[in-house]
């Protein structure tokens, strides 16, 4: 028996997602009394065995043309045979979305009973007993698995990533990948930029703001914090800023350590997306705006001024001019 | 052209989140439900264009549920679907509904197997990835843009802080989500077609399910926002740096 955790990487580096699952895959495999193994495809640039430091014994390396690029079908049938050959009996995954393509197919495929999106490690006083987010964040379910192998597809921030010592044994893992039949054609990155859903710190902005325009403020508190940009859904279909920025039960849902909303109501549907920040800052000029009863602090003022102000508190405060 | 659209029901965005059953059971007391909105603005709607750019595709629709997802179904025909088949089932474990559709999907021969990217009930973005797997065809997750050449199709899906565009050729299964297109209303002509287009119903095939829901919970609710007066805004940064540590 193992715990085995997929890494996921993109252009050869580790996604941070990943070092979650490792941290968490090996605290499961620690409650079940077995190791934590893990799983990488293709070419890889990182230095693996400094993985081990996550928890991790070994990763099984399977270095193979055919795997550079995700093709959901090829990645499952080399993830079923790695899983079988080190007897397998819990698969983890970040919930992200490479693992949102390759967890689901992996569970039919093996039978192996899936929590899509876990946000706990299991309960394993009575059977498999995992807890995941359901209704976009308002509400948790405990879903119990009873298959011999299961399947858990950890949600992004839900775990806190912890280093300790070690080093893991890389050992290549040898297969013939099928030709993938999916073809990656280009990719299109926001450059130098956090990317939203990896964010720790997003900044986020609603119709408060009156104009594209006047989002310079919002940026500059971003920049200023190291954080991503984020919108509300009327700000994304007017076109003040991009669909990709646009959270919400129908954008992108997020859990950054802070989540900061200017100039936004607080609308059921926009709180779903970001309900599981773990702090979360409200500036509205409307006392009554719902958003502050989802708050942990707030400022009833104009984001106009607001917003300035705040910029330079923050610079003051880690010393730059 | 035949393209499967995969029909979920899911509680309005607004409904109130209760349980009973000693919280084992969604409370459904007084909940409107509709159709799950990745299902309908993005999929459904992107295979009903691909209907108008080519008279001769036709839609199918699936829905796995009780008689009681009859009205969405519906709504989703006067929307554009051309018929519709319902697996007569009330289990909601991924992997069962997953295994229904899946058998739909063998019987109609489709090109084409569009889903939404997630329920916002359920949350669990795997059925379009479970069902592509019982398939045994490629699967494209998180789509945001398709276009189709001949047999081809050219599909942009999200990526960590952007996207990528794959191309792939038909069959597959997809995921929709955010991009793929534009949300309708039904027009009355629409509605007055749903009534008389088919409406198939069939029993599920026998499978097991591999997760069970044993109870839920609603989070803690917030101990309270903390005010901040607005002309004392480093107020606000030292407690969020001291404070909650986050900056
Ligand atoms: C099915 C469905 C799905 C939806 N999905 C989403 C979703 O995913 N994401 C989403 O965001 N919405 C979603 N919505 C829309 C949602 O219901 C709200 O309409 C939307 O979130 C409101 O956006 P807003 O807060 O930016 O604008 P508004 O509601 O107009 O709020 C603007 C706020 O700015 C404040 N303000 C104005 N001027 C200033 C100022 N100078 N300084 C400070 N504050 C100021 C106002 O007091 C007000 O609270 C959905 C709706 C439906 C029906
Ligand atoms: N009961 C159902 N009947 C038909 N399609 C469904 C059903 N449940 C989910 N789906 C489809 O699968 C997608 C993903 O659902 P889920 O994996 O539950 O998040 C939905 O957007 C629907 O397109």
């Amino acid at each position: 028996m193992s715990v085995l955790i997929f890494i996921d990487t993109a252009e050869g580096h580790v996604k941070k997602a990943s070092l979650e699952a490792l941290t968490y895959g090996a605290k499961v495999a620690e409650q079940l009394g077995t190791t934590a193994e893990a799983v990488v495809l293709g070419t890889t640039q990182d230095d693996l065995p400094a993985l081990g430091k996550y928890g991790v014994k070994k990763i099984h390396h399977v270095n193979n043309d055919n795997l550079n690029h995700l093709d959901a079908q090829v990645y499952t049938k080399v993830i079923a045979e790695v899983a079988a050959a080190c007897g397998a009996d819990t698969i983890i995954f970040s919930n992200n979305v490479n693992g949102k393509a390759i967890a689901p197919r992996l569970s039919a495929r093996l039978k192996a009973g899936l929590v899509a999106g876990a946000v706990a490690l299991p309960d394993t006083s009575q059977g498999f007993v995992v807890k995941k987010n359901v209704f976009s964040g308002k509400a948790y379910a405990m879903i119990s698995v009873s298959t011999p192998v299961r399947i858990i597809a950890l949600s992004p921030n839900a775990y806190q990533t912890l280093a300790g010592e070690g080093t893991a044994e890389v050992v290549a893992f040898n297969t013939s990948a099928d030709a993938p039949k999916v073809k990656l054609v280009s990719v299109n990155k926001a450059s130098g930029e956090v990317p939203l859903t990896e964010a720790e710190i997003v900044v986020s902005a609603g119709r408060g703001m009156k104009g594209p325009e006047h989002w310079g403020i919002v940026e500059e508190l971003a920049r200023t914090l190291h954080a991503a940009t984020a919108c509300s859904r009327p700000v994304a279909d007017a076109h003040w800023r991009p669909h990709n920025e646009h959270v919400g039960q129908t954008g992108f849902a997020i859990a950054p350590n802070l989540y900061i909303a200017i100039g936004i109501s607080g609308a059921i549907q926009h709180l779903a997306g970001v309900n599981r920040s773990k702090v979360i800052v409200v500036i509205n000029k409307d006392p009554e705006a719902p958003f502050f009863k989802a708050a942990d602090y707030g400022i009833v003022g104009d984001a106009f001024e607001v917003v300035p102000r705040m910029t330079a508190a923050i610079k003051k405060l880690r010393g730059i001019a | 052209m035949k393209i499967l659209v995969c029909i979920s029901k899911t509680p309005d965005t607004t409904a109130k989140i209760a349980f009973t059953d000693n919280n084992t059971k969604f409370d459904v007391n007084g909940v409107q439900w509709i159709i799950n909105p990745y299902d309908e603005w993005y999929s459904l709607v992107r295979a009903i264009e691909l209907k108008e750019a080519d008279a001769s595709t036709l839609i199918h629709l699936v829905t796995v549920g009780a008689a009681d997802a009859e009205p969405i179904i519906r709504k989703a025909l006067a929307l554009g679907g051309d018929e519709a088949i319902r697996v007569n089932t009330d289990s909601h474990d991924s992997f069962y509904i997953a295994a229904q559709i899946a058998e739909v999907a063998r019987q109609g021969g489709y090109d084409l197997v569009f889903t939404g990217k997630e329920t916002i009930d359920y949350n669990g973005s795997s059925i379009g990835g479970m069902v592509a797997e019982l398939l045994d065809l490629p699967y494209i997750s998180l789509a945001t843009k398709f276009e189709l050449a001949g047999t081809t199709a050219t599909v942009t899906r999200e990526i960590e802080g952007g996207e990528e565009v794959n191309e792939v050729a038909l069959p597959f299964v997809l995921s929709a989500t955010k991009g793929m297109a534009e949300a309708r209303i039904p027009n009355m002509r629409g509605i007055m077609a749903a009534r008389t287009k088919p409406l198939k119903v069939q029993e599920p095939v026998a499978v097991d399910a591999l997760t069970s829901v044993s109870g839920f919970g609603l989070p803690p609710a917030k101990a309270g926002v903390k005010l901040v007066d607005a002309e004392n805004v480093e107020e606000l940064v030292r407690l969020l740096h001291e404070e909650a540590k986050s900056i």
